[in-house]
């Protein structure tokens, strides 16, 4: 009852707000209980897996089940094995997909934010809704839409081939885009220093090889799916960009491009930071297409590290590697978020910028 | 590029002086607003064509599928794939599944999370922010890492494999609580206390006087949970295996990789995908305006 203390309100064991404490509880039990079931008990116990030498059989909690300590996580980082060599491509294969798609598709999500939200626009709802749809749509059927059009003899090849380009075997072509463009010029194997040592079990030539063609397809997918939601975030956050600054700096000659980038682009900033982080959290989870569609082919260059978790615990019954692949994942993504909030951080203006600004003559 | 042309006008307009110059700028203004116009059309059929082209196909034949992709109109129309998928094949059973599981976890959702939303939001209780507070710190993990997390409990307390084990890990959402705390914070106190004053108990409060003044946001959690768990597919992977409890999603994913099919079946394939898509697109066309809004409201609050 110190809460109530505390409360400027009336007490709640009188008056009109008795029973409150009792009914807080039941009309949140459920979701306690719930959250509690199925989230925080799971992470314990996958945290607890991750550490033991389950097998499958029984209880992950039985006596029979014994601690490893960290033997999970070294066997996909440092073992050497085909399984510290599995996690490095799909870390690399998840790297590249990541460095792409997220300012792919914030570029191109502003992109369209900018163009719908004039106010003189016609069609403005017409234009919102196409660019939206897509991703209200499954990522099943989107999966198996994109396996048509990327197909050998698919919509793309067919449009690729009107301007006389032979279209690759998109979803069977395990070849890097960047060592295919450099196979074109004639390089077909990297230099010593890069061949002869490597990251996790593989090169650094073979890291450097770019998104193989599947994941190039899968790269295009993202970003045509996820577009339209951010487009929303960043048109909410347009109608909030005042126009008097603009306006300012428009009678003090700033173009279009400098009043965006110096006055609109600033005050977007916090909604770029959503953005950017729902897109980090979001490709470092690529999971539905990669079941649907290629299950980490062709030559594991889709392979990712949620699917690969998820293949080695229920495919391989490798339990304890899975969950410890699970949890890099989400340190991954935990120091990812953590960094980019550092980089988008609030900063006072730097001095050397300040004094910019500075009236002549008035000391600061 | 086009802001700067239109800008420059308005600046010409303000100044008198230039009535000339005002003139020479007008084309560059109209060829801006055209080439705006060529820009959002451009890209409004990249972003609606491939739905299209899904559609055309699913009533294309297997050979014309392969050798004509493009086109719209197939040159001699087969429900072939429709009635493979619908006389023989699980679809049927498929689609009965998701939607039961979507019609449940919708009900469920609305209702558990909305209380949460308005004791959290309303009632002073002891423990209300640590709730809150894991309420948010749950938000942030990641679906995809408690994918084997989830099977080892579902399968502990012996619910794997059944409706039970599909449904309830779905009925609560995190995001959905916060949205309806926001809500409920910005219904004036005075209506529940006039209430209160009359008689009414706590959940009576609730049900009848704020729950009914919450249309806007229901709608969002039904649209967002409907969405969600009509699309979701690594849940059913990891909460079930026998072929009865198949969704749409965990079907036409197996479809995809050429289970049920031989070659490539691409009428077949996409039919499925067209028709999992009907529900979402129509809710989507029903409550578009709300959609469109909810995201900004969400965000300005």
């Amino acid at each position: 009852m110190t809460l109530q203390v505390r409360t400027p309100r009336r007490g709640a064991s009188s008056g009109i707000r008795r029973g409150e404490g009792v009914a807080g509880w039941i009309f949140t039990a459920p979701v306690i209980l719930i959250l509690g079931v199925f989230l925080f008990i799971p992470v314990l116990m996958a945290l607890w897996v991750s550490f033991s030498d389950w097998s499958g059989r029984g209880s992950p909690l039985s006596p029979s089940v014994g601690f490893v300590g960290l033997d999970n996580y070294a066997a996909v980082t440092t073992g050497g094995g085909l399984a510290e060599r599995n996690f490095g491509i799909a870390l690399r294969n998840n790297a590249w997909y990541v460095l792409l798609v997220v300012p792919l598709q914030t570029a191109l999500a502003l992109f369209l934010a900018v163009l719908v939200s004039r106010a003189i626009l016609r069609g403005r709802g017409f234009f919102r809704t196409a660019f939206y749809f897509p991703s209200v749509t499954s990522s099943v059927a989107i999966t198996v839409l994109w396996l048509f059009l990327f197909s050998t003899t698919g919509v793309i090849n067919e449009v690729l081939s009107w301007v006389g380009i032979a279209g690759p075997n998109w979803f069977n072509e395990p070849e890097g885009i960047i060592h295919a463009a450099l196979a074109s010029v004639g390089i077909t194997s990297g230099p010593e220093a890069l061949t002869s040592s490597g990251f996790l079990g593989i090169s650094w030539w073979e890291w450097l090889a770019g998104p193989s063609f599947a994941m190039s397809a899968f790269i295009l997918m993202a970003i045509f799916t996820t577009s339209g939601t951010m487009m929303l975030l960043f048109i909410a956050a347009l109608q909030n960009v005042g126009a008097e600054l603009g306006e300012a700096a428009m009678m003090d000659g700033a173009n279009g491009w400098q009043r965006f980038w110096r006055i609109t682009l600033p005050q977007l900033r916090p909604t770029l930071f959503t953005v950017l982080t729902l897109g980090l959290i979001g490709c470092w989870q690529v999971f539905d297409q990669i079941y649907t569609g290629t299950q980490g082919g062709p030559g594991k260059t889709t392979l990712t590290p949620a699917f690969l978790s998820y293949q080695s615990a229920f495919n391989g019954q490798e339990w304890g590697q899975g969950s410890a692949i699970a949890f890099i994942l989400f340190v991954i993504i935990i120091v990812f978020t953590i960094f980019q909030r550092w980089v988008l951080r609030e900063r006072p203006v730097s001095k050397r910028r300040a004094r910019q600004y500075q009236v002549k003559g008035q000391q600061p | 590029m086009t802001t700067t042309a239109i800008g420059e006008t308005v600046v010409q307009e303000v100044s008198p002086a230039a009535p000339t110059r005002r003139r020479r700028w007008t084309p560059g203004v109209r060829t801006a607003q055209v080439l705006l116009y060529l820009t959002l059309i451009v890209l409004a059929l990249i972003y609606i064509y491939p739905f299209l082209v899904q559609v055309a196909t699913s009533f294309k034949t297997d050979a014309e599928a392969t050798a004509n992709p493009i086109a719209l109109i197939p040159s001699v129309f087969s429900f072939a794939a429709y009635e493979l998928l619908f006389t023989r094949s699980d679809f049927p059973l498929w689609f009965m599944n998701s939607a039961i599981v979507t019609v449940f976890v919708t009900l469920g959702r609305v209702f558990f999370v909305s209380l949460a939303g308005y004791a959290l939001a309303r009632l002073t209780f002891r423990g209300r922010g640590v709730i809150f507070a894991l309420v948010v710190a749950v938000m942030a993990v990641p679906g995809v890492v408690l994918l084997i997390p989830k099977f080892l409990v579902l399968n502990q307390i012996g619910i794997y494999d059944s409706y039970m084990g599909m449904i309830l890990p779905l009925l609560v959402d995190a995001a959905g609580v916060f949205i309806m705390k926001n809500f409920f914070e910005s219904i004036p106190v005075s209506i529940e206390e006039q209430a209160r004053i009359d008689g009414a108990g706590t959940f009576r409060v609730f049900w009848s006087v704020v729950l009914p003044m919450a249309r806007p946001a229901l709608i969002t959690i039904i649209i967002l949970s409907f969405q969600g768990s009509w699309n979701e597919l690594s849940h059913f992977i990891v909460s079930t295996q026998s072929p009865e409890l198949t969704t749409l999603t965990k079907g036409v994913a197996s479809l995809a990789s050429g289970q049920l099919s031989q070659g490539n079946q691409f009428p077949l394939k996409l039919a499925a995908a067209a028709i999992m898509t009907i529900p979402v697109a129509v809710m989507f066309f029903i409550f578009q305006k709300r959609i469109m809004n909810t995201t900004e409201g969400a965000l300005k609050g």
